[in-house]
């Protein structure tokens, strides 16, 4: 056993790092949100250099590598506060691959694997209706609900802008006003994999948040000595790495098991969306009361971490669908165990 | 990346669950010197078969795995409901503490018997007066012919009163903080040295008191140089947090099935507040147990622990003290009735935030090591 990245996931993580630093940063985020079109140019980048297509198979045009570099991916990006582009297509993608039939695969995979025809993530509501992320420029759609993942090609539905917590994702409400092509293959994992990848975002998000921290935690003075000098202030930073290595550690296994040990899948996701769901909201959360009044500042960018921990940690299934999931697996909660992924 | 087993853990994996369903010993007795004569009996089976200090190097008697294989022994161990082996002081530190910092002779004398369990080790670090600050304790070792004299009193030294081999650190020195103690390997059996149980919380005596009345210490004791003590003493307590915690993982899972088998038991399956909580332990445990082979990949490929051992100290002791407070709720008002399971597990779990660096020590070690926060002092 070898609990660590090896000199190729190393490389895909410092590439995509090293791309997010020149090509985005939080300003960048607020305008991408605010409507302007910076997130273009940063999707152009990302499918010239092929991003795309990480963890699409080579069948398909992708690369075919595994749901680890996806998660390295998803969690560089989350540090950086990218747009859903990236996350969205590479979700679609996973559940068309994971759960869709070969007419399905055929359609969509080439176009989400060269990024050329993008996909986009989104939940489907008990109305009918759809809130989905970054949608706009998308292609085709996937919705995923009530246990159900519905395939939208972009001329079938119409996108209103609709205000989202997320200031750093464009969010849209979805009608459907054409047909739309059910998934009907084996949702539950695919999902489970999406769910990995997004954790991951958040433990970017959450790394970010602890980085903000410890700057001001070094930096800011107060009663003639650095606020980090003071246990209130450090243990709370200690408490923070506690979370960010934990959800880290969940992310990095359940990814690795979902390509190596895929039976195992499902409690190492509840696992690891948990962690990082709950991890990601107490440790964006501590570090604005670590900022102190500067944090709950418009201009600073730890409300901006906040919000997608808020939205990113309801997306999908909830930590508390996940607890009920993992204490059901013991005969505990009851026989209407909320289903995941809703 | 790879989390499974190579062919050749699963071989030792394999070959140890076989040998331990013939020779796992019977249930461990009530009393505390039975069980410790238990446990003692249980090493020198472990002993004899070859399971005696699994990562130690051949050549000082040990058996030459990795510590991969030695994590995998640990879980088997748990796994298997096994006990710990009675000189697990001397096996988790005394011994990596000589292999590592003594001198040849030191490793003639003192490895086998502490393999074999033939001579068992204490700790001697916390004082009355010295828990979290450490490097304020005032026992003392003067020179004198031929050794040390050493006086004062140590405390929470488990096994003391059955210890052979007293790992001590004293001051020897006038000198800076840090710099003025030495690590000794002292002789419990002699005239000067006095044990007495100390009774805690739980009614147990696990622990005892040691007083030093003008005991001696050999030269030839002394482990690293005179005035080295401080950094021995944190290599040793760096081996004690480092490979345990995924075993300790597996040991509070099994706790877990244990609860949730209770709350069935008592008719509150459907009480949906006691189901998350459980399976929001269910979850902590398994990122601990995940964090411990993360942690042990790093010391495998950096050669010593480091200091994110304290994350797992923390999340050991907060998650066995919230299986105590589950357990009290599912109790109800069962719980005024002292549970010999429960209601023990709950007191002493509360200690688990104390023994072997405070949870607030281990705050203090991750801000001010790991995240380079400034110091406080």
């Amino acid at each position: 056993m070898r609990f660590d990245l090896d000199d190729d996931q190393r490389a895909v993580r410092d590439g995509i790092d090293s791309l997010c630093r020149s090509a985005w940063s939080p300003a960048s985020a607020r305008r991408h949100g605010a409507g302007d079109d910076d997130a273009a140019a940063l999707w152009r980048e990302l499918v010239a250099a092929g991003w795309p297509g990480i963890a699409v198979a080579q069948a398909y045009g992708g690369q075919g590598l595994g749901t680890v570099e996806l998660t390295l991916v998803c969690e560089t990006m989350g540090r950086a506060l990218a747009p859903g582009m990236f996350f969205g297509n590479a979700a679609v993608a996973a559940l068309v691959e994971g759960a869709g039939d070969d007419d399905q695969r055929q359609r969509w995979l080439p176009g989400f694997a060269s990024g050329e025809a993008r996909g986009a993530l989104g939940s489907l509501q008990p109305d009918g209706t759809g809130l989905a992320l970054d949608a706009e420029g998308a292609a085709a759609l996937v919705l995923v609900g009530g246990g159900r993942a519905m395939l939208v090609a972009a001329g079938d539905c119409q996108l209103e802008p609709a205000a989202g917590v997320d200031l750093t994702r464009r969010l849209s409400s979805v009608t459907l006003t054409g047909g739309t092509d059910e998934l009907r293959g084996d949702l539950g994992t695919a999902l489970e994999r999406v769910e990995v990848a997004l954790s991951a975002e958040l433990v970017g998000v959450a790394q970010r948040a602890l980085d903000l921290a410890l700057d001001q935690a070094r930096s800011r003075q107060q009663f003639g000595r650095p606020i980090g000098a003071y246990q209130a202030v450090s243990h709370r930073c200690a408490d923070m790495l506690l979370d960010v290595e934990s959800a880290r550690s969940a992310v990095l296994a359940a990814a690795w098991t979902a390509d190596h040990s895929p039976q195992a899948l499902p409690f190492a996701a509840s696992v690891a969306k948990v962690s990082a769901a709950q991890g990601a909201w107490r440790v964006t959360t501590a570090s604005l009361q670590v900022h102190g009044g500067i944090g709950f500042t418009w201009e600073h960018d730890c409300h901006l971490l906040l919000r997608r921990a808020v939205a990113s940690g309801h997306l999908l299934g909830s930590p508390e669908a996940h607890l009920d999931r993992v204490a059901a697996a013991r005969g505990l909660g009851g026989a209407a165990a909320v289903p995941t992924a809703q | 990346m790879d989390l499974s087993l190579t062919p050749a853990e699963l071989e030792f994996r394999d070959e140890l669950r076989e040998w331990l369903a013939a020779n796992r010993p019977g249930p461990e007795p009530g009393d505390t010197e039975a069980a410790i004569d238990h446990r003692l009996a249980w090493q020198r089976t472990l002993f004899d078969a070859g399971y005696s200090g699994i990562a130690w190097p051949r050549e000082h008697g040990g058996r030459g795995a990795t510590q991969m294989e030695q994590a995998i022994f640990n879980e088997e161990m748990v796994r298997a409901r096994a006990p710990a082996p009675a000189n697990i002081i001397g096996l988790v530190m005394g011994g990596p503490v000589v292999i590592t910092r003594g001198s040849d002779e030191q490793r003639a004398r003192f490895l086998a018997p502490i393999l074999s369990g033939e001579e068992i080790w204490c700790q001697g670090f916390s004082e009355p007066n010295a828990g979290s600050d450490l490097a304020a304790l005032t026992t003392s070792a003067v020179q004198a012919e031929g050794g040390w004299v050493v006086n004062g009193q140590k405390v929470w030294t488990s096994f003391a009163h059955r210890a052979r081999w007293c790992m001590l650190l004293a001051k020897t020195g006038d000198d800076q903080r840090h710099r003025n103690l030495t690590f000794f390997i002292l002789d419990m059996k002699q005239p000067g040295v006095e044990v007495r149980p100390l009774r805690q919380a739980t009614g147990d005596s696990e622990f005892n008191e040691i007083f030093f009345d003008n005991a001696f210490v050999p030269d030839e004791n002394v482990v690293g140089a005179v005035g080295d003590g401080w950094n021995v003493g944190i290599t040793t307590l760096m081996f004690e947090r480092a490979g345990l915690s995924a075993a300790s993982a597996l040991a509070i899972q099994l706790k877990l099935d244990d609860l949730a088998a209770l709350i069935r038991d008592r008719g509150l399956q459907d009480d949906r507040s006691l189901s998350r909580r459980l399976a929001a332990l269910v979850i902590a445990t398994e990122t601990m147990r995940l964090n411990g082979y993360r942690g042990l990949t790093r010391i495998i490929e950096h050669g010593v622990p480091g200091p994110e051992g304290s994350i797992a100290k923390i999340q050991w002791a907060d998650i066995n003290q919230r299986v105590g407070e589950l357990a009290m709720d599912v109790l109800g008002g069962a719980a005024l009735l002292a549970d010999p399971v429960w209601t023990r597990w709950m007191l002493r779990a509360r200690a688990n935030s104390i023994e072997g660096g405070t949870s607030e020590i281990q705050r203090n070690i991750l801000a001010e090591r790991v995240l380079n926060l400034p110091r406080m002092r």
